[in-house]
């Protein structure tokens, strides 16, 4: 069965990976692109935020493509993120398309529906649990190598020399994890990887700004919608953390609560869930704010309730901490302009912080 | 010779210039339309510059912002490219050192910036809607035939303003045609539009924002006296429009230009001969892989100046 999958971040190197080894044939969706937004925006409800569209998009695109079966994920919690494949689904028979969908809801909160729904992806190429369990792992091993690749690869950014030469290693090295198969393969992917990233020329004298990114999973994974936020800044001379990796995710809803730590920090200013990431991005401000950081960025869909009800705390966390936050509401708008602006605006106020700190090597406010 | 200092802030709406001599002074300042054509404004605007210091003054360097601060910078060589926020508080920390809160209202863009002891520690722009409160209320004085310069005037005649959903323009205009077809007269009316734009103002750009005084209200719109009077009956506080209100980017650049000559003694400033200079942008959409990025080329005269929008970097270096 020619089977498919949303598109986020680097992900699909390692679903790729995995259907192709179930016996099947991975249809990777486009990266998403101008024609995947008009795509979704033609077909999406308007008030949809934008990761419903550009998934959709996503989604018909590889449904041109000859995808029959698309894979995705539920959601938890009071986010409209828990419909959306529902609803996806709903759409897409209204255009006509003929597939099957599945949603994978977190395996805690279903574990049968969980199990039976992997028996739907098996069943047909007749892979037996163990060889799933194999190549489940190798497909896991794959995605934490891809995501230390590219935390490495924000921490080199900011002390390279060469403008640009950190993100044409980085896609060298995906490159050389896309075509590892075997663990050992894979293995020494990663370690030519990290080669790659290392050798990049540095100037290790520099002592950039240390910005932690929140949000809405979605448009924190996805370069296309963030407006490359972690190159850009990084090119600014920015290192930037982000909160939020799929594989964390993955590891914090399937097997164990790992969440726990970001929950205890949120509490004094919010103790419940709200949806989506929002309970996350109260919680990793405070984190961010005590190891340390310079600032914290919030990136949010247009619309997204869970990280309105978060802005409006972020005040006080930021307020309480000393810890400036700045928030992007991401929308259809593809201007680089306006975000570029308050970027550059952000980390002027940062250097100038620092500076007034004591920290005379960083520029401030009349720097260049 | 004298030497002077030159700031362009290229907006959506303004091009403006200011011109500063050695010891910080401002010598002139210039404010144009920028009618969608920054490229012929930034000529014209230097032109009339050399034409006002016919050479008592010699433009040693210059700094640029703006939403064209690239374009504009390329062009002149300017020695700072600055974003408009840092801009603005610099110029504003300069005149006014112990303001603590700026309303800032230009043609698109609206923002609110905090200092504190002279330092920003806070800002905010309009976020996914382009507010372009002085857009509007531009095309609401041209729909209404009103010179946009009698509008506060008018404004401020009015005993009873009436009240206009200002949650955003498209709804602030419906409903402003439904009060004129209900007899409300034009001044009250005008005066209400200024009420929502700042309600719409303080509840959007400035929420959460702790607004302290001394407050500064700057940008093209602070001409408007009808919107700083609505901000003060709002906000109960006074509220400053400063000498230079409707330039403060450009001076705020001019300074920094002239504090980094001062300390570094270098500049790139190409001269106001750029003037003459023939500048032409031409774009195309690079086909290499998905994401179809518009790409921009400058070029003077016969040479490729700069280039710039690809989200991969593959255009970076001019000798593709």
């Amino acid at each position: 069965m020619r089977v498919t999958f949303p598109h986020m971040g680097t992900s699909h190197i390692a679903f790729k990976h995995l259907i192709n080894n179930l016996g099947h044939e991975a249809i990777v969706p486009p990266a998403p692109s101008k024609r995947t937004l008009s795509l979704g925006v033609r077909h999406a409800p308007e008030f949809a935020c934008i990761p419903f569209k550009i998934l959709l998009g996503s989604y018909i695109e590889a449904l041109e493509n000859g995808a029959e079966m698309i894979i995705s994920s539920g959601g938890v919690g009071p986010c409209r993120a828990g419909i959306y494949g529902l609803l996806h689904e709903e759409i897409l028979k209204d255009l006509g398309y003929d597939f099957e969908m599945l949603i994978f809801e977190p395996p805690l909160r279903g574990l049968l529906d969980f199990i039976k729904k992997i028996g739907r992806v098996i069943r047909p190429t007749r892979v037996s649990w163990p060889t799933f369990i194999k190549v489940f792992k190798t497909s896991w091993q794959k995605l934490i190598i891809l995501d230390e690749t590219e935390i490495l690869s924000h921490q080199i950014r900011p002390y390279e020399v060469i403008r640009g030469e950190t993100t044409r290693a980085f896609k060298e090295a995906l490159t050389l994890i896309d075509k590892a198969e075997t663990r050992q393969e894979l293995d020494s992917a990663g370690q030519a990887a990290e080669m790659l990233l290392r050798d990049v020329t540095q100037d290790r004298s520099r002592k950039p700004l240390r910005i932690g990114l929140i949000g809405e999973i979605y448009v924190v994974l996805e370069p296309f919608i963030n407006l490359d936020i972690e190159k850009t800044l990084g090119e600014m001379g920015v290192e930037t953390h982000r909160s939020i990796y799929l594989t964390d995710w993955t590891r914090d809803n399937t097997v164990f609560d790992g969440e726990k730590d970001i929950k205890n920090a949120a509490k004094p200013y919010l103790n419940q869930l709200i949806g989506g990431h929002g309970i996350n991005s109260v919680g990793e401000t405070v984190l961010y704010a005590s190891n340390g950081f310079d600032g914290v960025i919030q990136l949010a869909p247009f619309t997204c309730i869970p990280e309105i009800v978060a802005k409006s705390i972020l005040n006080r966390v930021s307020r309480d901490l000393n810890i400036p936050v700045l928030t992007l509401f991401l929308d259809e708008q593809t201007g680089t302009a306006g975000a570029q602006t308050r970027l550059e605006a952000f980390t002027d106020l940062l250097l100038q912080k620092r500076r007034n700190k004591g920290d005379l090597d960083a520029t401030g406010i009349f720097g260049n | 010779m004298q030497q002077g200092f030159l700031g362009i802030d290229v907006g959506s709406v303004s091009t403006n210039f200011v011109i500063l001599a050695e010891d910080a002074r401002v010598i002139e300042t210039l404010y144009i339309r920028t009618k969608g054509q920054p490229i012929k404004t930034i000529k014209a605007g230097l032109q009339h510059v050399r034409n006002i210091l016919k050479g008592k003054m010699e433009i040693i360097a210059a700094g640029a912002t703006g939403s064209a601060r690239n374009l504009s910078g390329i062009m002149v060589g300017a020695d700072i490219i600055k974003n408009e926020i840092t801009a603005h508080a610099v110029a504003v920390s300069r005149i006014i050192p112990d303001a603590q809160t700026i309303f800032e209202i230009g043609g698109q863009d609206s923002k609110i910036i905090i200092l504190r002891n002279g330092i920003v520690t806070d800002f905010a722009m309009n976020t996914v809607c382009a507010a372009g409160t002085g857009s509007f209320l531009d095309q609401q004085a041209s729909r209404l035939s009103i010179p946009i310069e009698d509008f506060g005037k008018m404004a401020l005649a009015a005993r009873n303003p009436v009240r206009i959903a200002g949650r955003c323009g498209v709804f602030a205009e419906s409903d402003m045609i439904h009060k004129q077809q209900l007899g409300y007269n034009l001044e009250e009316i005008i005066a209400g539009l200024c009420e929502a734009l700042v309600r719409n103002y303080l509840n959007n750009v400035g929420k959460g924002k702790e607004i302290l005084a001394p407050i500064v209200f700057q940008g093209g719109v602070a001409a408007n006296g009808g919107i700083a009077k609505a901000f003060e009956e709002i906000l109960g506080q006074k509220v400053t429009v400063p000498k230079y209100y409707d330039v403060m980017g450009a001076l705020g650049v001019a300074y920094l230009a002239l504090r980094n000559y001062r300390e570094t003694g270098i500049t790139k400033f190409k001269g106001l001969v750029t003037a003459d200079y023939e500048f032409i942008a031409k774009s195309f959409e690079c086909k290499g892989c998905a994401n179809n990025c518009e790409i921009i080329n400058i070029h003077q005269n016969d040479s490729l100046l700069a280039r710039w929008g690809s989200r991969c970097g593959k255009w970076e270096h001019l000798d593709h």
